[in-house]
């Protein structure tokens, strides 16, 4: 598998504030990657890092197996961070014609991009004209102008209103199912349960967890119960050989975790056997988002 | 170089206030060389600049150089603008992500100030030539090619005020402060020059020295060497004696400022977190 990006112990100190701290995490091609965290875990402050325009304070990082210096290769990526920044009375392909002359690319891509993102029909009218959805759409196509090995988006769909978004979405699909690299910062889970297949959780620049986003999910589940006795039931849950524990809720309503996988009809079976009557029983899986507060919540 | 140079021509072509202090600046240029030649009648008064002897080879040199070079400050402005808009805009940030390294977005810029200070010098040449060629009393060809040396002073002189421009518009990221703070320093520099007239007569050589004393050391004011103005002074004080000369020295220290205002604005840039 290629590497696109590696980063290696990446510290990042505003003062005393540590933003980033020791993060690691390879980028393998071919793969859509998420970096999940709340506001100010250093999400965008990483992403400066490897993009030139935060200077790091220790630790490293190298692009494309570090053959090439970070300007030259960023020539071969595309990102966007946190607003669209273009050149306000420039037209949209002007804007697009800049970014054609730093990258080194050829003019004839502008039309096939601005399609892309659907505003071919506005290209001549200034950037400041422009909503916020529009915006964002063209910092997409400006970061797609180079067919770039990597797209790097920090919360594309910010600020942007239901429309909005879901047209950035689409856009991400679709170009996600061409086989494109994508690295997606967000801070909205079912953003990046939808798109990626990996992720990366970090929380005040710590990394919490890095992997498959289904084995971030992939516990075996836990039943609901609820009983009359609780004295049986406490008992019952601590002898039985799947349960790896368990946690009261609420009044006589517990939380019992799975070791793993396991049928309700059977554990109900064996309760009943024991003289334990459920008056409630689910069986069910924590959904990313309660994963992810209880990755973020820990100390 | 082209490469850099076609991508700040573009933003360049592509601003609008730019363009029109750009456009004002090189009318202005050739406005104030036609006021020159026109005639003014009042009543019994008959008097036109141009007849005074300052379009006369070699003199004109000395003389468009010294102040066509006020308007330099239109061009301050818009490359104080091209600088700051780049942070307010953020597009910065936008050409640094895109794969322009902050070596070449300084070049870029330092680039595009020669072209403006050579396109300066170059005007200057053609409009003195042109007034000199119209008014100068002489017109041998080894007398209009003389003195020439203020035209290379003129280009030194440009490209250290805008290069202190460009260090101003990284150092603050806003036009208007770094315009005010432009002023500040020659407010800064002429306290300086007062103390140490007053004060320190020793300490005298630092004065050449100061950014802006130095640049304007360059060329030297030409009225007093106009010939009608020069013999009234020499009658009011037999020992006037001033050197007009371009002085190689003084040249070298601007050019030297140059350097450190380019280095200076790559290295503010280089530790700055966008």
């Amino acid at each position: 598998m290629e590497t696109i990006l590696k980063i290696d112990e990446l510290t990042k100190k505003f003062g005393n504030l540590v933003a980033v701290d020791r993060l690691s995490f390879e980028i393998e091609k071919g793969n859509v990657y998420g970096i999940l965290g709340p506001n100010g875990s250093g999400k965008s402050t990483t992403l400066g890092m490897v993009l030139n325009v935060v200077n790091k304070t220790s630790g490293n990082f190298s692009w494309f197996n570090g053959n090439k210096q970070t300007h030259e290769a960023l020539k071969k990526v595309g990102a966007i961070i946190e607003s669209p920044n273009f050149y306000p009375s420039m037209s949209a392909e002007d804007n697009l014609k800049l970014v054609c002359k730093i990258k080194g690319v050829d003019y004839s891509k502008i039309d096939e991009k601005l399609e892309i993102v659907n505003l071919l029909d506005r290209k001549k009218h200034s950037f400041k004209s422009y909503s916020l959805g529009m915006k964002q759409r063209l910092a997409i196509a400006s970061a797609l102008l180079n067919d770039p090995e990597i797209l790097i988006l920090d919360e594309p769909t910010n600020g942007l209103d239901p429309q909005g978004i879901h047209q950035i979405r689409e856009i991400i699909k679709n170009i996600a199912a061409d086989g494109m690299t994508i690295l997606l910062a967000s801070h909205l889970l079912d953003e990046v349960e939808k798109v990626c297949s990996h992720v990366v959780v970090i929380r005040n620049g710590v990394k919490l967890y890095s992997g498959l986003v289904d084995q971030m999910n992939a516990t075996h589940g836990f039943f609901e119960v609820k009983s009359n006795d609780r004295i049986k039931l406490e008992d019952f849950l601590s002898n039985h050989p799947k349960i790896e524990k368990f946690t009261e809720l609420e009044d006589n309503l517990y939380k019992a975790f799975l070791d793993s996988p396991y049928d309700s009809q059977k554990f109900n079976e064996e309760a009943f056997a024991k003289g334990v009557i459920f008056s409630h029983l689910v069986q069910r899986k924590d959904s990313l988002e309660e994963q992810f507060l209880q990755l973020t919540n820990q100390k | 170089m082209f490469r850099l140079l076609s991508i700040e021509f573009h933003k360049l072509k592509n601003s609008k206030s730019s363009k029109i202090l750009s456009i004002i600046y090189f009318v202005l240029f050739c406005f104030i060389a036609l006021f020159a030649s026109i005639r003014f009648n009042f009543g019994s008064i008959d008097f036109r600049v141009a007849d005074q002897g300052i379009f006369n080879f070699p003199y004109i040199w000395h003389f468009n150089t010294y102040f066509l070079a006020f308007l330099k400050l239109f061009l301050a402005i818009v490359i104080v603008s091209m600088m700051s808009s780049e942070y307010t805009n953020r597009t910065l940030k936008q050409n640094l992500i895109d794969g322009l390294s902050k070596e070449e977005f300084i070049l870029s810029k330092f680039y595009s100030i020669l072209v403006f200070a050579l396109a300066s010098t170059i005007l200057v040449f053609l409009v003195s030539m042109v007034l000199g060629l119209i008014f100068s009393d002489y017109d041998e060809i080894d007398i209009i090619f003389s003195e020439m040396e203020y035209l290379p002073a003129y280009f030194v002189k440009l490209t250290g005020f805008f290069s202190l421009c460009m260090f101003f518009g990284i150092l603050l990221k806003r036009s208007a402060f770094a315009l005010g703070f432009l002023f500040l320093l020659w407010i800064f520099e002429g306290i300086i020059q007062l103390v140490v007239r007053f004060q320190a007569k020793s300490l005298d050589f630092i004065v050449d020295f100061l950014p802006l004393q130095s640049m304007s050391n360059l060329i030297v004011e030409p009225i007093t060497k106009l010939s009608t103005i020069k013999s009234a002074a020499s009658q009011i004080n037999p020992g006037f004696e001033k050197d007009y000369d371009v002085s190689w020295f003084g040249m070298l220290i601007v050019v030297v400022w140059t350097l450190i205002f380019v280095y200076g604005s790559y290295n503010l840039l280089k530790r700055r977190d966008l």
